[in-house]
């Protein structure tokens, strides 16, 4: 996950009138995802630890300011590395304290590291995650624990992050892959012999609501045009499906794992040709 | 330049991406070495010999309702149990068994004390007690609440809970309708304490289902957890007071224990230094709960001594003075599987006192007893006599196609909302598939310095059987800790211990001064369950407790067991009667069992 800005069609009057508009868009992420950390911690304990969240904040921001200035000349802005570090905090479980930072590390790393046309390839958090539930899945789990018994917390939640998410112009984004997911439920359950609910059910979880608001909305690892947006919120849920077929416990991460480079790769490779094409050729001699 | 940095760095990020391994490599280098001798390496063995000491019983599991027919095995995952009980007060601990199918017989395993066992279960009476009518047996837990002398049976069931009085050792008697006990409830946790110590032990049930939940004969299928952290929908709690006569009240809510989590185990001990036993509530699906004891009024402070923050999956309750600083530890089992689900067990270590509760943390990873598989029952004792308390854990949930896995069906359901996992018909059907199943048990061997290890496979721990209750005792009155393990459609393990020579240990028989012909005034209750030994030696000192049930359905043997080490001397033993009468040995003799009543 990484912070957002808000596009400028998606300005609206309704969001000068709140005075929305006038906060530095990078922020309101970080604050959102703040907020429900201290909310989620208080209310219903669902961190490991304080101590493990903080030490993962702490790796991916020392770690973004090292390599940005290292390689960006100046110093980074922190929004995205907090996000990235508070993603980390949030979903990975483990008794241990260096999976934490480790997975940090390796998230904001792989920005610098895995790059095409100055372009990440991989959402930070989810290369992380996908490589600790990998290479490190004797320590390692993703989050499982609950936001309470009931709809309350999940309606709050959903409120909030999609008025966020709707100013910053990606809402369609999780719209499409909720849908698709729940078409794909459908499709599960008729092939599995499954009920329905029990291919719902994980969608129900906090795990999936960081997923789907935060996660695969990432504009600096998704593609540009709103319709292949759209199309690539709908694959990742079908690889989600398929992968859920064969029975992966971590299917969606790895389905964005999958999906989200391979097309940020063919974006990108397009729009090499397309700068090809329109630059002008050598005069004939 | 800046390519030769970039060249660093994904030079680095490949050094990032190897760490697990070398992480692992280094968590590895455990001293347990295969090929070393167990008796010079750790200072004991243990052999299973459950067959050859004549215990030849085998744990069946129930058939519920057919609406639960796609789940049953992860339903009907309870019920093997094992208690520990000198029921005849010959001197050797015997053995009560719970089976659980329908028309399935417990067993009573009377030591011979030659190191053999005969069931004597049906010949007195409590062999036949598993029926659909009348539900199944969970566990049982022994103490003597009329202070006879004799040791009197409370079975719990997912069904009516029994109580038995023991006729001298030469029958039982019903005893549940005088002592009230309700109709039905899903327990799957007991203890006896004398909670307002009047010299007359009480017991406290914990219902895991609800206690309107019949499930042999469900009206839906709205009976499973509303949450798998946060569920309140489990059975009642139960406390009964002992009035004497036979006759008991339920004063749950007058004392202030009122909870509907999902108990699975309980241990009562004086954590506090008060003199009253508090009680430690293991829950499934949530948190844990510490109820203390003020005067016979409980108060739940979970989260102000903070064991009651993080949600698990309790199964286990057992306390130990694992540092040897004269304080109880408690230990909690949970759920860990590689990559999936990683609670980690709790070893809830007191580190201060603040307006009188002690604060706890989870020592567990530091300790080296966090990840245990999907384990159950857990207890402490000295299994190499060396002055310090081991650890043993008995893991494993669904043992069955060793291809299949349900952890993918049940990840996905785990995490659902109330209205998706709170109905059974919402479960994927499990069919032959094993779910925690096939797991190495763990015996953690305490250093001393803070740390445990695991050397199950090295002293002679190679079951992968589904892993239950478990006990310890010293069966043959050998100055050793036997283990038993009592495995869900397993079974029964006995392993027998054998300790290097050269390592001492003291042992203490306790009976408190309350006699059944008499009004009990300042006086402990018979089985002197409550009263805390401490023994000091070598400039160091450990605590233990006489327990009215611990560990997962489980109870272990009356007698207190303390390892020494080499060339002990004992400076001092002090006793603390749960009357609150004191008793001090100076200089007791090693390597013997002291017996010891309450002073009149």
């Amino acid at each position: 996950m990484t912070t957002q800005a808000l596009s400028p069609e998606a300005s609206h009057d309704w969001r000068h009138r709140i005075g929305l508009d006038r906060i530095d868009k990078r922020y309101l992420a970080p604050i959102l995802v703040t907020l429900v950390l201290i909310t989620g911690q208080v209310s219903f304990g669902f961190l490991e630890s304080w101590s493990r969240t903080f030490l993962a904040i702490s790796t991916s921001i020392a770690v973004e300011l090292l390599l940005g200035r290292l390689f960006g000349g100046t110093w980074p802005h922190l929004a995205s590395a907090y996000i990235s570090g508070i993603s980390v905090g949030m979903l990975v479980r483990s008794p241990e304290f260096w999976p934490f930072a480790l997975c940090s590390a390796l998230s904001i790393t792989s920005k610098y590291v895995l790059r095409m046309d100055g372009r990440h390839l991989w959402n930070p958090s989810n290369l992380g995650i996908v490589a600790m539930l990998v290479l490190a899945s004797d320590t390692v789990a993703p989050l499982s624990v609950q936001w309470g018994n009931n709809l309350l917390p999940m309606v709050v939640v959903w409120f909030f992050w999609t008025f966020i998410i709707h100013a910053l112009g990606r809402f369609h984004i999780t719209l499409t892959y909720v849908a698709s997911f729940l078409a794909f439920s459908a499709l599960r359950s008729a092939v599995t012999g499954h009920p329905f609910l029990a291919e719902v059910a994980p969608i129900t979880g906090p795990m999936y609501q960081l997923y789907i608001f935060f996660m695969i909305t990432d504009p600096k690892t998704s593609v540009h045009p709103k319709w292949a947006q759209v199309l690539v919120a709908f694959l990742v849920a079908a690889v989600e499906a398929i992968l859920r077929l064969f029975e992966f416990v971590h299917a969606p991460y790895y389905a964005l794992f999958l999906v989200g480079p391979a097309a940020n790769f063919v974006e990108i490779v397009l729009a090499r040709r397309a700068r090809t094409r329109a630059a002008p050729r050598p005069a004939a001699a | 330049m800046k390519r030769y940095a970039r060249l660093l760095l994904a030079v680095v990020f490949v050094g990032l991406l190897a760490t697990p391994f070398l992480m692992r490599h280094l968590r590895n280098r455990a001293p347990a070495d295969a090929d070393a001798d167990p008796l010079k390496q750790y200072g004991f063995r243990l052999t299973e010999s459950a067959k050859a000491a004549g215990l030849d019983f085998r744990h069946e599991a129930p058939t519920l309702d057919p609406k639960l027919a796609h789940i049953m095995p992860q339903v009907a995952s309870m019920g093997a149990a094992v208690a520990v009980v000198d029921f005849d007060a010959d001197g050797y601990p015997d053995l009560y068994l719970t089976n659980s199918k329908e028309g399935s017989k417990n067993r009573l395993y009377r030591n011979r004390g030659d190191g053999t066992f005969e069931d004597v279960a049906q010949r007195l009476g409590v062999a036949d007690l598993n029926h659909p009518e009348t539900g199944v047996s969970m566990g049982s837990v022994w103490g003597d609440y009329d202070n006879d002398g004799f040791e009197d049976l409370l079975l719990y069931r997912w069904g009516r809970p029994e109580l038995l009085h023991n006729d001298a050792g030469q029958g039982f008697t019903p005893a549940t309708e005088a002592a009230g006990l309700p109709p039905w409830a899903n327990v799957n946790a007991a203890v006896w304490l004398d909670y307002d110590r009047d010299g007359r032990l009480d017991f406290f049930l914990g219902g895991y289902y609800s206690e309107r939940v019949n499930l042999w004969k469900l009206t839906d299928t709205k009976m499973m957890p509303e949450s798998f952290e946060y569920a309140r929908n489990g059975g009642r709690k139960y406390l009964f007071r002992n009035r004497g006569g036979g006759r008991f009240e339920e004063v749950s809510e007058r004392a202030g224990l009122v909870s509907r989590r999902w108990t699975l185990a309980a241990v009562a001990a004086d954590l506090r230094g008060s003199g009253y036993p508090d009680l430690f509530i293991a829950n499934d699906y949530g948190v844990s709960e510490l109820f203390v004891n003020e005067g016979g009024k409980f108060r739940e402070v979970g989260k102000e001594t903070g064991v009651g923050y993080a949600p698990k999956s309790g199964m286990n309750a057992s306390v130990g003075d694992v540092l040897n600083q004269g304080r109880f530890a408690l230990y909690v089992s949970n759920i860990s599987e590689e990559g999936i689900l990683l609670q980690g067990n709790n070893l809830w270590v007191p580190t201060a006192t603040e307006s009188g509760l002690p604060k706890y943390e989870n020592l567990a990873t530091a300790m080296g007893v966090a990840l245990g598989g999907w384990s159950f029952g857990a207890q402490f004792g000295d299994l190499n006599n060396d002055g310090f308390l081991d650890l043993y854990v008995a893991n494993g949930y669904v043992s069955a196609s060793k291809e299949e896995s349900y952890w993918y069906d049940y990840s996905k359901i785990a995490g659902g909302h109330e209205v998706v996992i709170s109905d059974a018909r919402n479960w994927p059907p499990m069919g032959t598939r094993s779910l925690g199943g096939y797991q190495q048990k763990k015996v953690w061997i305490n250093d001393g310095a803070g740390r445990f290890f695991d050397v199950a496979p090295v002293v002679g721990v190679t079951d992968r059987f589904d892993g239950r209750s478990l006990a310890l005792a010293d069966f043959a009155g050998r100055g050793v800790v036997d283990v038993v393990v009592a495995n869900q459609r397993g079974p029964l393990l006995l392993y027998r211990n054998e300790v290097a020579p050269g390592r001492d240990y003291i042992a203490f028989d306790l009976e408190g001064g309350c006699r059944s012909e008499a009004v009990p005034t300042g006086c402990s209750n018979r089985s002197a369950i409550g009263a805390q030994v401490a023994v000091h030696w070598n400039g160091q000192q450990q605590v233990q407790e006489v327990s009215g049930g611990s560990g997962f359905c489980a109870q272990n043997q009356r007698r207190l067991h303390f390892g020494l080490g080499s060339a002990a001397l004992v400076d001092k033993v002090t006793i603390r009667w749960p009357s609150g009468k004191m008793t001090e040995l100076a200089r007791p003799e090693t390597n013997r069992v002291h017996k010891l009543k309450e002073p009149v």
